[in-house]
């Protein structure tokens, strides 16, 4: 069970880095501003790609057959998994083929998903992330707290205290120029070495068969092109129809991620190099589950560009990990609920329901009404605290009745100017907690108004 | 093959009723009225380098702006590096490559990036495993923004092409900007001008 109150409570312990937190992420938030600022027809093309999706979705198992048969004329040895594990044991299988003793892998929120690393690692396979941040989490055995950002939540001083320990950078060096450009020697190396790649796919196109990479460093081309044997690990939702679609996809996907007009890379793959294998890999992992709920269905059409994340007031002051899912912040919470209603059922909860995540979505995901449905689904099936339970179904009695509305209203503007302050800010009652009430009027809106302007006439 | 009936038919079972696909034809584009400006502006904000140049002024360029590299190689006749490419087949024996110079087959206004195919790099790898990067475009197949040049690619035409835009960088440590995270540091376009 996640409790994201709490795990959000104790990031909070730490004042300076919380508001630090907050604020590289809103920076962040604000180039995406920016950038989609001087696109004149950002809204056009955010319908369209919602448009593309919903048509997609519909109509996910013509494409998919439609990727399979045109990919494997390309080349390419498509696979499916039904799963977690039956994606993993494909991977294995693949790569004991082959021998393989270790990969290089660039970011797959897929393989985080399926936690292949340790199911690899297990096996006797060592798994390098090349993404410099998944790199950093990776030493650090820590895990990613955004979905493009993987090691935000890491000052540079750990980071070099991380490269220091684990691949020999000078102690107490903490400048990003040092630090990358020893990732970059160390990587390299690795890349040289490695034995076959792994990476995610941003999109596959039914039409051409081929699939498409998206990243800034060059890692997932660097060992892609290095390596004889290159296993693409993509969700069943990846799927878009054809290549003119890419034109809207990637116009919207950098400039929400980082403000960026487009990633330095956009790699597209539709025939393995020359004496190479090209697998690819088609994940359910209850994908077409999510596309049987009508309500959370819109939840797949989701690009992971991490804008809802940058912009959320919880996430930013709570921290990815307080999410405990691979995928946190608001979509994390839509998507979560899902796999496992009673572990995650307090993430929806994790939320203002200000609509934020919404209005940025390039795919126009309605999150926050789907995080307010999810919190029904939890209330129904039993999975709500009993103090915010109780509290809701006095709320739901006040505001069910009028009459007993005004009656209460009535009461605590007179109490609230009695009660001692120990009644609201005390352990029990949470919602005190960093809450100042703000001072009683001595009259309703309701009797300021019948007197001022009904009373009067006008 | 189990997995693919049993996903094939639990999306036939869960799919909602078919949406029509919106036509991409419907979209308003944002006039740019110099494709060419906006394109170096852009490849300069986002790290790279423009030199405009004659068609034959390429490889004394190249020799002018990377006076000390050792190894370089070439998918242009323009220019003649000291690696040939066709000779090479493990990919990995391009490790020291320093600067490799190829042909863009167009530009993107919109975001400063470069389409560079198969055909125009010769080795996958070697754009990216190469310390420096130098791409020769020609300004008149400067296109406005991703549509119209998706409507000028047939990215199925070979088995790998992508688009660059600026060099390599990261921004994983604290947000600070990176350039060369394991592609190349830079990035050069040479514009052949048009006549
Ligand atoms: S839900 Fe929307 S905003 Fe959030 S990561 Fe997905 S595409 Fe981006």
């Amino acid at each position: 069970m996640v409790n994201h109150a709490k795990n959000a409570e104790a990031f909070n312990q730490d004042e300076a880095r919380t508001n630090w937190h907050d604020e590289t992420l809103w920076f962040v938030r604000e180039k995406r501003d920016k950038a989609s600022g001087q696109i004149p027809e950002w809204e056009a093309l955010r319908e369209l790609a919602s448009g593309i999706k919903d048509h997609t979705l519909s109509k996910l198992d013509v494409y998919l057959e439609e990727f399979e048969k045109k990919a494997t004329e390309n080349g390419i040895k498509v696979h499916w998994a039904v799963d977690a594990q039956a994606h993993n044991e494909k991977v294995f299988e693949i790569l004991s083929d082959h021998g393989v003793k270790r990969i290089v892998k660039s970011k797959s929120m897929l393989t985080e998903e399926c936690h292949l690393n340790p199911y690899l690692e297990e096996k006797g396979i060592e798994v390098v992330d090349t993404d410099l941040g998944e790199r950093i989490v990776q030493l650090a055995e820590d895990t990613p707290s955004h979905i493009v950002l993987p090691a935000i939540h890491l000052k540079k001083e750990e980071v070099g205290e991380v490269f220091h320990n684990r691949i020999g950078t000078d102690k107490g060096a903490s400048d990003p120029y040092y630090l990358t450009e020893a990732a970059r020697q160390h990587l390299r190396q690795q890349f040289l070495t490695a034995d076959a790649a792994i990476t995610g796919v941003n999109f596959a196109i039914a039409e051409t068969g081929g699939i498409v990479i998206c990243t800034n460093e060059g890692n997932a081309d660097m060992g892609v092109h290095t390596q004889n044997v290159h296993i693409a690990c993509m969700g069943i939702e990846k799927i878009i129809p054809r290549a003119e679609h890419l034109g809207v996809f990637l116009r919207l996907l950098a400039r929400s991620a980082t403000g960026q007009h487009l990633t330095v890379y956009t790699s597209h793959l539709h025939k393995p190099k020359e004496g190479s294998e090209l697998h690819v890999i088609l994940v359910d992992n209850g994908r077409t589950e999510q596309l049987g709920r009508p309500d959370f269905r819109n939840s797949l059409k989701c690009i992971r560009c991490g804008a809802c994340m940058n912009t959320c007031p919880i996430y930013r002051r709570s921290g990815g990990h307080s999410y405990g899912s691979t995928i946190p912040g608001p979509i994390g919470a839509i998507l979560s609920p899902g796999y496992d209603l009673e572990k995650y059922s307090s993430l929806p909860f994790a939320s203002t329901l200000c609509g934020s995540c919404s209005d940025v979505c390039p795919v126009k995901i309605d999150i926050h009404t789907q995080l307010y449905k999810w919190r029904q689904v939890a209330g129904a099936e039993g999975h709500i605290a009993g103090s915010k339970k109780r509290a809701m179904r006095f709320m739901g009695m006040v505001f069910g009745s009028p009459h007993f509305y005004r009656k209460v209203g009535r009461l605590m503007r007179r109490a609230a100017r009695f009660m001692p302050n120990k009644w609201i800010y005390n352990r029990r009652n949470v919602w005190g907690k960093s809450r100042e009430i703000p001072p009683m009027p001595k009259e309703s809106f309701r009797d300021w108004y019948m007197k001022n302007r009904l009373g009067n006439g006008k | 093959m189990e997995s693919r009936s049993t996903i094939l038919a639990a999306v036939r079972a869960n799919k909602p009723g078919e949406v029509a696909l919106p036509s991409i034809r419907t979209i308003e584009r944002n006039e740019i009225s110099n494709c060419t400006d906006t394109f170096k502006n852009l490849v300069q904000a986002i790290g790279g380098k423009v030199e405009e140049i004659q068609y034959n002024e390429v490889q004394e360029t190249v020799e002018r702006l990377f006076p000390d590299a050792k190894y370089t190689a070439s998918g242009t006749k323009r220019y003649k590096g000291t690696i040939q490419l066709e000779h090479i087949t493990d990919p990995k024996a391009l490790e020291n490559l320093d600067v490799f110079v190829c042909r863009g087959l167009l530009g993107v206004a919109e975001n400063g990036a470069v389409w560079l195919p198969e055909s125009a790099i010769v080795h996958r790898v070697a754009p990216f495993i190469t310390q420096h990067m130098v791409v020769v475009l020609n300004e008149s197949t400067i296109l406005e923004d991703m549509h119209a040049a998706y409507d000028e690619i047939d990215v199925a035409e070979y088995g790998f092409g992508f688009f660059m835009a600026g060099p390599s960088k990261t921004a994983d440590i604290e947000q600070s900007l990176v350039h060369g995270a394991h592609g190349p540091r830079s990035l050069t376009v040479l514009l052949l001008k048009t006549l």
